[in-house]
């Protein structure tokens, strides 16, 4: 039971008062699906695997990920990708650059550039690597920020209410992408949403919160 | 987590620039106001500077000015930036107006006193303007409108100065209290537009600009400069008296010198005091009259007289910095004639030297003072961001407290403590001096875009790998880059601005644009003044155009950083 992530007995109190209380498994290549009224902490079991949980707050139990704790980690050194709402790209860097902020280290510059160019042409942005990221629609904006995380090669995937912005006919479209991209790669996704249809989607275990 | 628990480097020497001098000014003011001053060969305790202080004549005068020249220039000030709000936001006069006035906070307080004096002076031009066709005057009249004995012309150039400044950060809080909705709220129920704002607005906006209501009231209370040129001679306000006395070549002076800036202390606080108790009664008043339920329909003359005393306050800014530019081109200039017969550059030829020299020593001060002020900001915010730490209502009162200080309080008290410790006055004590005053408008203008960014980016950055370092320098600073120039932008200025401290703790001896823009109020040289405030506005000022111009320039291809 090494592999995937494992929330084991995680409790988060908020003021000393218990929030969230979790116990699952997510096996590589499955989705994990948090469902729950907003207010019930969803994003802040996220935020708690990601290890920027806000002071106020207080995390029991063992998180773990390909069998490494995760909890001991800073941010920066724990491997977990995550998608939000909206695309968050950085408005200060080109949609070539942005990824190559994600892009893991090593490799010459024209290697790198040649990634960042299949990684565009794999979600069909072929030519968009010196575009201003606030030029481009929502739904490739999306695309973008999938990329670019995947490129910084995560060991899992968290998504917050992900396709919530997008309108219903992207919506589809997007969900899709990003369940294939993380089956291929066989990463463990936890996903957090208010909406049924993402939860059918994605076909995994749905957990009800609150 | 496993951080590190690292030492509040940055906070603790924040704490240290700031505080510093302002403890050392005043234990520096204290010793000699007691009679201790080794340097001068005076060694105590002793009450004799007080005897002294108490027997000097232009005391009750002096005290006098202080006060009232203090409360009713803070009075009016916000008596009519509250009529321009209550009557007029949200309309388009109200956005002319606010453009007009935004680009003037910038300006020093003595260019905008001297562009007052070109205008009110009995050979200013409000009076060419009526000569002699109404007037009959043929030669300036023999007036006493500059330096009146009762303080009326400095106060005069307080409420000019000073009204932008509250305007401004009025309308920056307004954006924190969801005025349009309390208005739209209030007026529906019948109230006047006047008296819907000031049930449903005022009260909510006047908390959250009390700290610079408090720096304006004690700020005119101790003014130097903009008393220099405008205020009164005989007796001066207090606070020019001590400076008076500070540079008088008997060092003996000294000790009567901090005996007063220990009595302007006193009157400063007593001031806030006053304000407070003020404050109490109005509101007292107010929730009386509220429970009346009256209307106030009747809004047009109290909306006029906002309309008209903001145009006022405008054109007085502007037509001041109109007359700097026109005399320092001006040749020979009689009255009542409007224009110079000539226009000439002799005036920029013959100060050339000397205004290049100060306008060199200005920026070196300047850009000195806020390096390290952004430095020791930005770290402070950083740090306290990553301990995650919040400005308290306490820590904000901190950051105000050099402000709300009246400056004639410990800057004499540093000039004599560095005697004593055998340390000469120059540059670096000034550098030093400035920070004082810096840092707290860096933090005021850095505290909203800071924390109003948006810290999921921060998230992702994170989650991408990147280090604390890293999420600060390449994604935080850069998407910031605006605000940090704007802030950077407002360093600059209060710097330029800055009179005493450069006066008192350069020994008179770093002579930057401004400390020679006031050493020539009282030889009446208009063509050099004219030289000399448009060069120490245009230092205050350039900068704002460049925080302006840059990052339109350097993000010229980033949409998503150029609105907001």
């Amino acid at each position: 039971m090494a592999n995937g992530l494992h929330l084991d007995q995680v409790r988060i109190l908020k003021d000393g008062a218990p929030l969230i209380e979790i116990d699952t498994h997510v096996a590589p290549g499955s989705v994990l699906t948090i469902m729950g009224p907003s207010g019930v902490g969803k994003s802040t079991l996220l935020s708690a695997i990601i290890g920027t949980l806000p002071p106020a707050f207080e995390l029991q139990g063992h998180v773990r990920l390909e069998g490494r704790d995760l909890l001991p980690l800073p941010p920066e050194d724990r491997c977990v990708g995550i998608l939000f709402q909206d695309a968050l790209l950085f408005p200060h860097l080109s949609v070539g650059a942005n990824l190559a902020f994600g892009l893991t280290k090593g490799g010459t510059r024209a290697e790198r550039r040649a990634k960042i160019d299949t990684a565009l042409a794999e979600v069909g942005l072929e030519g968009f690597a010196d575009r201003d990221p606030e030029t481009l629609s929502g739904g490739q904006r999306a695309r973008v920020a999938l990329m670019r995380m995947l490129l910084s090669a995560p060991n899992a995937l968290l998504l917050d209410e992900p396709f919530s912005g997008l309108d219903a006919e992207l919506r589809g479209q997007v969900r899709d992408l990003v369940f294939r991209h993380a089956r291929a790669r066989a990463l463990p996704v936890l996903m957090v949403t208010h909406d049924q249809e993402d939860a059918d989607a994605a076909g995994g275990e749905v957990v009800r919160l609150g | 987590m496993k951080y590190l628990p690292r030492l509040p480097l940055f906070p603790l020497l924040t704490v240290l620039f700031l505080l510093g001098p302002l403890v050392a000014g005043l234990w520096g003011t204290i010793l000699p106001a007691f009679g201790h001053f080794p340097a001068g060969g005076h060694y105590g305790p002793s009450l004799e500077a007080f005897r002294t202080l108490f027997d000097w004549p232009g005391l009750s005068a002096a005290t006098r000015l202080s006060l009232v020249t203090g409360i009713v220039s803070a009075l009016l000030s916000l008596a009519i930036t509250a009529l321009i709000l209550a009557g007029w936001t949200g309309t388009r006069g109200f956005r002319v107006l606010e453009r007009l006035l935004s680009p003037f906070l910038s300006v020093p307080h003595a260019a905008a006193a001297f562009g007052l004096t070109f205008l009110i002076a009995p050979s200013g031009w409000i009076a060419r303007l009526f000569s002699p066709w109404l007037t009959g005057w043929e030669r300036p009249p023999d007036l006493l409108i500059l330096n009146d004995p009762w303080g009326l012309s400095l106060i005069a150039g307080m409420v000019v100065k000073e009204v932008p400044f509250l305007l401004l950060m009025s309308i920056a809080a307004l954006g924190q209290i969801d005025g349009r909705r309390r208005m739209a709220l209030s007026q529906s129920m019948g109230y006047g537009r006047i008296k819907a704002w000031m049930i449903a607005i005022f009260p909510a906006l006047y908390a959250r600009i009390r700290l610079p209501i408090l720096v304006v009231l004690t700020w005119a209370m101790s003014v130097v400069d903009v008393a220099v040129i405008l205020g009164p001679s005989t007796p001066p306000t207090l606070s020019v008296q001590i400076v008076r006395w500070m540079s008088d070549p008997d060092i003996g002076f000294r000790l009567l010198a901090a005996a007063a800036a220990l009595w302007q202390l006193v009157l400063v606080i007593a001031g806030v005091g006053l304000w407070f108790l003020g404050e109490h009664l109005i509101a007292r008043l107010a929730r009386r009259h509220v429970q009346t339920g009256r209307r106030g329909r009747s809004n047009t003359p109290l909306r006029v007289a906002g309309f008209a005393l903001g145009t006022t306050v405008s054109l007085s800014l502007l037509l001041g910095f109109l007359g700097l530019i026109i005399w320092s081109f001006a040749g020979f200039w009689s009255f009542p004639d409007l224009l110079p017969d000539q226009f000439t550059l002799r005036s920029w030829m013959r100060h050339r030297t000397g205004s290049l020299d100060a306008l060199g020593e200005t920026a070196l001060i300047a850009g000195v003072s806020v390096t390290i002020g952004m430095i020791l900001t930005i770290g402070c915010l950083e740090t306290e961001e990553r301990l995650g730490l919040r400005l308290t209502q306490r820590g904000m009162w901190l950051i105000y407290l050099p402000l709300i200080l009246p400056q004639t309080a410990f800057l004499p008290g540093l000039q004599t403590l560095l005697l004593n410790l055998g340390l000469g006055m120059g540059r670096l004590p000034v550098i030093l001096a400035h920070l004082v005053f810096v840092l707290p408008y860096l933090r005021l203008s850095l505290e909203g875009p800071w924390q109003s960014w948006d810290k999921r980016q921060a998230t992702v950055a994170k989650a991408l790998g990147a280090t604390p370092n890293q999420v600060l320098w390449r994604v935080r600073l850069p998407m910031l880059l605006a605000p940090l120039l704007t802030a950077t932008a407002v360093g600059v200025a209060v710097s330029v601005g800055q009179y005493l401290p450069t006066l008192l703790a350069g020994g008179g001896r770093v002579e930057t644009l401004t400390t020679e823009a006031v050493a020539l109020a009282s030889g009446g040289d208009r063509r050099a003044i004219g030289v000399f405030g448009l060069m120490q506005t245009a230092a205050a000022m350039l900068p704002f155009a460049l925080a302006l111009a840059l990052p339109a320039l350097v993000w010229r291809n980033r949409k998503g950083l150029l609105n907001g």
